[in-house]
């Protein structure tokens, strides 16, 4: 049985309904993140289950209780903003003691476990700081040890990197991972960065207006996407346009060339329409490149990118992008030669809108 | 280019001397009760004269029942219409301004309509009931000023993310209010604070039609008799004023906030 259960939540604003019939069970210890695009209601849930939301309807349940007649003050959750919202009048030591002094906890106490959570952070020695003297990144860290402190049943995470710089963002982000994974604290992490949720999650839910696209582990994620918006969200991804050829076979043809799937399609006829999903580091065009298909066309341009090499390719009316490791010792393509781009049939996914 | 910063300087120093030189006139004349030669005789006549100590006295503790009460009123109106109820900011922003609109003379007119000693609520009977309708109409007068004051200190932090946070972490609304907001908004809390003083410790209109023994009445009242003590007196004025203009200036300085470092 799941440790935090959401069952059919919805929620409107007025008559705009943000959040269809959502519904899933998270499991003691585990960390999912919440991914999407502003407005996807990703954020709308994380503030349902702490409290600060009323759901229109459905049910939130956190270890076998209803959190419905709960206040937020109730619900035991610890939560860390994007705005890192320390008490500005309070120094580290006071802001990480805040919630167990309000729990009543005794001075001893509070002082031995406001030391473990400093040292949790690695932040023992700015104890005395106030909010203004700390860093963005040391804010948000000290932001965690004080949600942290109150030994809560759940974490919620709102964007708590958005307002960091690149470097420190990757740091952080590792830092919370490994601090969820010593504690073992059920956390939900909602983030609009792809990149931030495929490194830290056990499993990611890709919420799209107001419902969830997809719910599975960010290998699941990234490699077979359920939908044409998880397909083009999570990563860069080659969308193309085909016709269903003989949907026994998995026959199709792509600007007319005719190549195989790896399997039937079901439910679609001769002459369809189909859509393909195809990763830009899933084709290549060397030469003796390994993969079962391959496709004729005409490269249109070519990009830098450092570690790797984006070339562009036209098949038909469709553009398609593919990425080769850059080896100083390859010509890139240049644009208006014909390559054949190579790749594995299984690489290639059928998208459903 | 030149000609155009003579200019600035000469209406700088004109703007000045309109100030100063009347305030400088009246300390001097302050000075010269002892014929012949400057003393403070004037000042000491004032501050021995026993209603001088009594009306300013009087004054005081208005002055700072109003700012306790005031600050009661206001900060959590201000938290409230701030983080539930922003819809209604411009009908609490047009109530806190009408009085600067409706002279006091007026305000003061409707209080003793609606208190006197025949009315349902009858303030005006009793001694403590009037000096609470002063301090009430004091509240009324330094509403625009209170109510600014802490709306920008509540706008210079997140209010409604700090709430959030120590709600989070199991705080009920009093030790968010006192604890968490309260203390942020303290400079702002504050400048309100010495500019109500300010306007209580010169108000005239409402203390003497309600006649009560405050301040204001006092200094026209030894205008009207005296002729040194006035002029110390305008000079005393000027300086608790002074001093509260310091003072706001002083607690802005200590807010513990300051943009946070990226």
């Amino acid at each position: 049985m799941a440790f935090l259960t959401l069952t059919n939540i919805q929620k409107s604003f007025g008559p705009v309904q943000v959040v269809h019939n959502f519904n899933m069970g998270i499991n003691k210890g585990e960390f999912v993140s919440f991914l999407g695009p502003s407005g996807c209601g990703k954020t709308t849930i994380l503030r349902m289950i702490a409290g600060f939301e009323t759901p229109s309807g459905g049910s939130i349940v956190i270890d076998g209780k209803d959190q419905g007649a709960l206040k937020p003050n109730q619900r035991n959750i610890g939560m860390v903003f994007q705005a890192y919202a320390l008490f500005p009048n309070m120094n580290v030591h006071d802001n990480v003691a805040f919630g167990l002094k309000v729990a009543g906890a005794q001075k001893t106490e509070i002082d031995q476990r406001v030391k473990q959570m400093l040292g949790l952070i690695k932040l023992e020695h700015l104890a005395d700081r106030f909010p203004y003297q700390l860093s963005g990144g040391q804010q948000q860290r000290v932001a965690l040890a004080r949600a942290l402190a109150v030994k809560p049943q759940v974490l919620l995470l709102d964007e708590p990197l958005s307002a960091l710089d690149a470097k420190i963002r990757v740091s952080l982000r590792e830092e919370i991972r490994q601090i969820q994974q010593q504690l073992g604290i059920t956390t939900v992490f909602v983030t609009h960065d792809q990149e931030e949720a495929l490194s830290i999650s056990d499993r990611i839910v890709v919420m799209n207006a107001g419902h969830a696209d997809q719910i599975g582990t960010p290998f699941e994620i990234y490699n077979t996407p359920a939908t044409r918006f998880v397909a083009s969200f999570v990563g860069t991804l080659n969308i193309i346009e085909g016709k269903v050829a003989d949907p026994a076979s998995g026959a199709v043809t792509i600007g007319g060339q005719r190549i195989s799937l790896k399997g039937p399609v079901a439910g679609m006829k001769g002459g369809d329409s189909i859509s393909l999903a195809l990763r830009p580091e899933a084709g290549s065009i060397a030469e003796g490149a390994k993969g079962d298909t391959a496709l004729l066309g005409e490269v249109v341009a070519t990009s830098f990118l450092g570690s790797v090499i984006r070339t562009k390719l036209r098949v038909g009316n469709d553009i398609i992008s593919f990425d080769t490791f850059n080896d100083p010792g390859l010509t890139p393509p240049v644009s208006g030669e014909n390559v054949t781009l190579r790749f594995a049939a299984k690489d290639l996914l059928v998208i459903r809108e | 280019m030149k000609a155009q910063r003579l200019g600035a300087w000469i209406a700088i120093a004109i703007g000045a001397g309109y100030f100063v030189i009347p305030l400088l006139g009246t300390l001097e004349f302050s000075l010269r009760m002892r014929r012949g030669e400057y003393s403070f005789d004037a000042y000491q006549s004032v501050f021995s004269d026993i209603q001088f100590r009594e009306t300013f006295g009087y004054s005081m503790l208005m002055a700072l029942l109003t700012i306790i009460f005031g600050m009661l009123l206001v900060v959590p109106t201000a938290y409230w219409v701030r983080l539930r109820l922003p819809q209604v900011r411009p009908v609490v922003e047009f109530i806190t301004l009408l009085p600067l609109v409706i002279p006091a003379i007026v305000i003061v007119f409707g209080y003793l309509r609606l208190y006197n000693s025949s009315s349902i609520l009858p303030l005006t009977g009793s001694t403590s009931g009037t000096n609470a309708l002063l301090m009430f109409s004091y509240m009324t007068l330094s509403l625009p000023y209170m109510y600014r004051a802490v709306d920008t200190a509540m706008r210079a932090i997140d209010v409604r993310t700090l709430t959030e946070a120590a709600e989070s972490l199991g705080a009920k609304w009093p030790t968010i209010l006192f604890r968490c907001i309260f203390p942020n908004v303290m400079s702002g809390v504050l400048s309100g604070s010495f500019i109500t003083f300010a306007i209580v410790m010169g108000e005239f209109t409402m203390a003497a039609l309600l006649n009560r023994p405050a301040f204001g009445p006092y200094l026209q009242l030894v205008g009207a008799n005296k002729a040194y003590e006035p002029s110390a007196l305008a000079v005393i004025a000027f300086a608790i004023t002074w001093l509260s203009m310091g003072l706001i200036q002083l607690v802005s300085r200590f807010q513990k906030s300051a943009p946070a470092k990226a």
